[in-house]
């Protein structure tokens, strides 16, 4: 049994196991706290900002990410202080000047009450939260995609803009992006995702394009079994 | 080339917490950081390409461009830029024919800009291959840029 400790949000007294994180506790307790790349299957990163609590031990008070922050006993989390609600509209502000068309970012804006960024639009899309980036490293293990300059020029690419030679074409980038950033599609025997094409196993059986030869490529160096097993689709086999 | 790299690597003992100077010291053995060199230091680490190609564009001292055999550096800072860097740097981008931050087709010179060097009393500063250059202008752009190897034109008046 990990070590408990009692904090207080809004008010209201929790429980919580030592090593939890201050969004975590919430979310258990039904508290919302507006987040956008926090991601339970991945490590915390804190890259979107939306998520920032105030918190008071004794007499100090600060704002933190409360995505990467951890619990601590006799903590005072305030979720709606006014403090918190104005960094959280500059930070929807700033997230909506490169992306204001996306609903998940125009509903966040819809509660904190925020109608338009004052910052110029440039409509990137991608909002840098790092989900497909992380997922690639610690979900799939390929690491195929990351992040490619800093500052402003900063944005998610695959290594020299090029064919990612690690991809699988598993898609899992495209599933997790908040705002559907990354496109894919498929036709018949292809999958093309941003631009590059995979090409799709055929089933033995049935005769279905069911998944990128690539994938289970991988699926059978992970597991070890003959790529035979992998050329029929689960329906099938 | 191979053999360099694993060269390289091995004296670091093939540790991956020692990526940035090994990937400085393969800089250095090779200009800069091409492709097929990061695909091999890539091979040699395990580690993803993609991690390599982020360290490669993040840091400023990492160019996966080729670099110019002479390396120049104009400070841009505020004491630089009151006492006439804009000029000087409109100057050497006419005589080179390329935009800060580029390099010369010839593979001779690359030039580029910097925002501070500390040493705001020598202003303005220009760096040419480690070599502090102060108070320089226009006319002492030209010689240093003749001293090099560079044809200048004499302008009418400098």
């Amino acid at each position: 049994m990990a070590e408990m400790v009692t904090l207080s949000i809004d008010g209201r007294e929790i429980n919580t196991p030592a090593g939890t994180t201050i969004l975590e506790a919430a979310k258990d307790a039904n508290i919302y706290i507006p987040n956008l790349c926090s991601n339970e299957e991945l490590t915390p990163y804190g890259s979107c900002r939306l998520c920032m609590v105030e918190i008071a031990q004794g007499k100090r008070a600060r704002l933190v990410a409360s995505c990467i922050y951890e619990v601590a006993d006799g903590l005072e989390v305030k979720t709606n202080a006014e403090r918190v609600l104005n960094v959280r509209k500059l930070v929807i502000e700033l997230l909506l000047a490169r992306n204001n068309k996306h609903p998940a970012l125009r509903k966040i804006a819809d509660e904190l009450g925020v109608e338009e960024t004052r910052f110029p639009v440039e409509q990137k899309g991608c909002i840098l939260c790092g989900q497909c980036v992380r997922t690639c490293r610690e979900v799939v293990g390929v690491s195929a995609i990351g992040f490619s300059g800093r500052g402003i020029t900063r944005k998610v690419a695959t290594p020299f803009l090029d064919f990612p030679p690690d991809c699988i074409a598993c898609g899992s980038c495209v599933y997790v992006c908040p705002v559907q950033f990354i496109p894919m599609k498929e036709e018949k025997d292809v999958r093309t995702i941003i631009n590059f094409d995979y090409p799709m196993q055929k089933c033995t059986k049935c005769g279905r394009y069911f998944a990128p030869i690539k994938q289970l490529e991988y699926f059978s160096k992970t597991t070890g079994l003959p790529l035979e097993h992998f050329e029929t689709c689960v329906d099938c086999r | 080339m191979k053999a360099r790299i694993k060269e390289i690597i091995d004296k670091y003992d093939t540790d991956k917490g020692f990526l940035v100077p090994i990937l400085q010291d393969v800089q250095r053995e090779f200009n800069y950081l091409q492709r097929e060199v990061l695909h091999l230091v890539s091979a040699f680490l395990e580690v993803p390409i993609s991690q390599l190609y982020e360290l490669g564009t993040f840091y400023k001292a990492f160019s996966l461009e080729p670099r110019g055999r002479h390396e120049m550096k104009l400070c841009t800072g505020t004491a630089c830029h009151v006492r006439g860097v804009p000029l000087i740097k409109d100057n050497i981008g006419r005589i080179l024919q390329i935009q800060a931050g580029e390099t010369t087709p010839d593979l001779e010179f690359t030039f580029e800009t910097v925002n501070c060097l500390g040493a705001c009393a020598l202003g303005p500063i220009l760096v040419v291959d480690g070599e502090y250059h102060g108070n320089i202008s226009i006319s002492k752009t030209n010689k240093i840029l003749k001293k090099l190897g560079k044809k200048v034109k004499i302008d009418e008046e400098s």
